[in-house]
């Protein structure tokens, strides 16, 4: 279970998390929703103890993750999966080697095992015979798939996606929702995604979190959601541009 | 007045001291991260020769033609009163005490110490430092160590070439181009210039190298901002490394040729 409990969090002056609170149960699927830089991705990066909150709490499984040393949360750490929203491939490795870099930090495993893993993680996500190539030599949804194989290379329990659709074109898109479906099914896998695409949010998402303002404003099923009459949600999943939400300043 | 001047001092010191406080705060995790496994070797290897790849071309084009512009211009000034035997000493002790170590240091500095800062600015902004920690990987260890270390074996490597190639070329000019007595040169050489000379120098060498990565890794880990940022980690490094460098060798050689 993840628990975000009165997150703050400021850069600077750029004060983005406001006192967030956000409960993740063992097996559920919650997609964050929210504006272009409201502070999604920083959430994801809060959950998996890149950034530290200000003020607050991050209880993964009942233990506060900023109370751990080093190694307890590396621990928690290889029980993660991330997607990047840009990837992040490491582009002084190849295709393979990215996909496996995890199992070769933190197994035993020869070479050849690490690249037959790397080629089946590969193929779960739609991608054959790029195993040689660079990343550089990628398309941009290539290297997101890619960046997936990653993520799912350990397989974790719980993965957090950063926008895993954006980008992509909407038969791949879809393919994409049905794997983190899949997944989460076959595996029992707990996931968090962060997306402005809201078709696939309905789809793979047992609940909904609208993010506004530094906080999460509403949570509920994608029915829920759908007939919500909270003006904040309504103007966001509809895509109207008046409404309480404002364009200037973002 | 005087409360406003130590305030001015005060805004004026705070970001270089921060930095200070910082590049030592890294200092600190290297050591503690250095002894304890796994071991990152091959990359250190690739580091090693990745530096010495970069760096040797022009570390042996700048260490020949130092050791002959110092023999030449030696050779002519001497030569007003009567000492142009002293020419061999002049180039040995320059080379070994001073210029070798410190031109070789400038040179890996502007060569592999930005490439250094550039990779690992480039990581940080396209979040694979952050994509290396959610892997349970200390980016530390990962990749600073590796180069920390690289350049403090390769650099001292690097002066010991620099110092045979500059005497080398003060060789050349001295007894090919000008003609001089080859025995006086050679004894010259041999007689004033002792083991100590080349240790202080490979001593320097050592920190030089230690300061420069240390520098560099620092500047590119902690890029922000973009490409641009990457940009001005690079200059910052280099520039902040040329510094680091001229101003250590001053109280380096205050201290072990006092
Ligand atoms: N490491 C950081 N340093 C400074 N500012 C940051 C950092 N990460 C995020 N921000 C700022 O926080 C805000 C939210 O960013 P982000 O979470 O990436 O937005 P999004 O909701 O689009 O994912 C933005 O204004 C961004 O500039
Ligand atoms: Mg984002």
């Amino acid at each position: 279970m993840i628990e975000l409990i009165d997150i703050h969090k400021s850069f600077g002056k750029n004060y983005v998390l406001r006192g967030l609170n956000l409960k993740i149960n063992k097996g559920e699927s919650v997609v964050v929703i929210g504006g272009s830089g409201s502070g999604k991705s920083v959430i994801l990066k809060h959950i998996i103890g890149l950034l530290k909150p200000d003020k607050g709490t991050v209880m993964i499984d009942n233990s506060d993750i900023s109370k751990l040393s080093e190694e307890e949360l590396n621990e928690v750490r290889k029980r993660f999966g991330m997607l990047f929203q840009s990837a992040a491939l490491f582009d002084s490795m190849g295709v393979w080697e990215n996909v496996g870099f995890g199992l070769r930090q933190h197994t035993h495993m020869h070479d050849e095992e690490i690249k037959e893993i790397a080629i089946k993680k590969l193929k779960m996500v739609g991608l054959v015979n790029v195993e040689n190539l660079m990343p550089s030599e990628l398309s941009g949804g290539m290297r997101k798939r890619v960046g997936l194989a990653r993520a799912i290379a350990m397989e974790p329990e719980i993965l957090l996606y950063d926008e895993p659709t954006t980008g992509l074109d909407p038969i791949l898109a879809d393919a994409i929702n049905d794997l983190i479906i899949n997944m989460r099914i076959t595996l029992n896998i707990t996931s968090v995604a962060i997306t402005h695409d809201m078709k696939s949010a309905y789809k793979i998402a047992d609940r909904i979190a609208m993010l506004y303002n530094g906080v999460i404003v509403g949570v509920g099923t994608p029915d829920e959601v759908r007939n919500t009459s909270d003006p904040v949600i309504r103007q966001f999943i509809t895509g109207s541009a008046s409404g309480p939400i404002k364009v200037e300043g973002r | 007045m005087f409360v406003k001047l130590i305030e001015y001092i005060g805004t004026v010191a705070r970001k270089p001291i921060e930095e200070i406080g910082r590049i030592i705060m890294l200092f600190y995790s290297i050591l503690k991260l250095f002894v304890r496994p796994p071991f990152e070797i091959k990359h250190t290897i690739k580091q090693m020769l990745e530096i010495g790849v970069k760096s040797l071309p022009v570390v042996l084009i700048t260490a020949v033609f130092t050791g002959m512009v110092l023999a030449l211009q030696s050779y002519t000034g001497f030569k007003r009163f009567g000492a142009e035997g002293l020419v061999g000493s002049v180039v040995a002790l320059s080379m070994t005490r001073e210029l070798g170590p410190v031109l070789t240091a400038l040179i890996v500095a502007g060569r592999a110490g930005a490439a250094m800062a550039a990779e690992l600015g480039t990581m940080r902004v396209t979040e694979q430092i952050d994509a290396l920690e959610t892997l349970a990987i200390n980016p530390i260890k990962y990749l600073i160590i590796p180069r920390f270390l690289a350049s403090l074996i390769m650099l001292p490597a690097l002066v010991i070439v620099s110092d045979i190639v500059g005497i080398l070329g003060g060789y050349f000019v001295t007894v090919i181009i000008l003609k001089a007595n080859v025995t006086t040169y050679m004894r010259m050489t041999w007689d004033y210039l002792e083991t100590q000379d080349i240790y202080n120098g490979l001593i320097k060498a050592c920190f030089f190298g230690a300061a420069l990565s240390l520098v560099s890794c620092y500047r590119g880990f902690y890029t922000e901002g973009g490409a641009e940022g990457v940009g001005k980690a690079t200059t910052g490094a280099v520039v902040l490394s040329f510094m680091t460098i001229l101003i250590s060798d001053y109280f380096l050689s205050a201290w072990l040729f006092e």
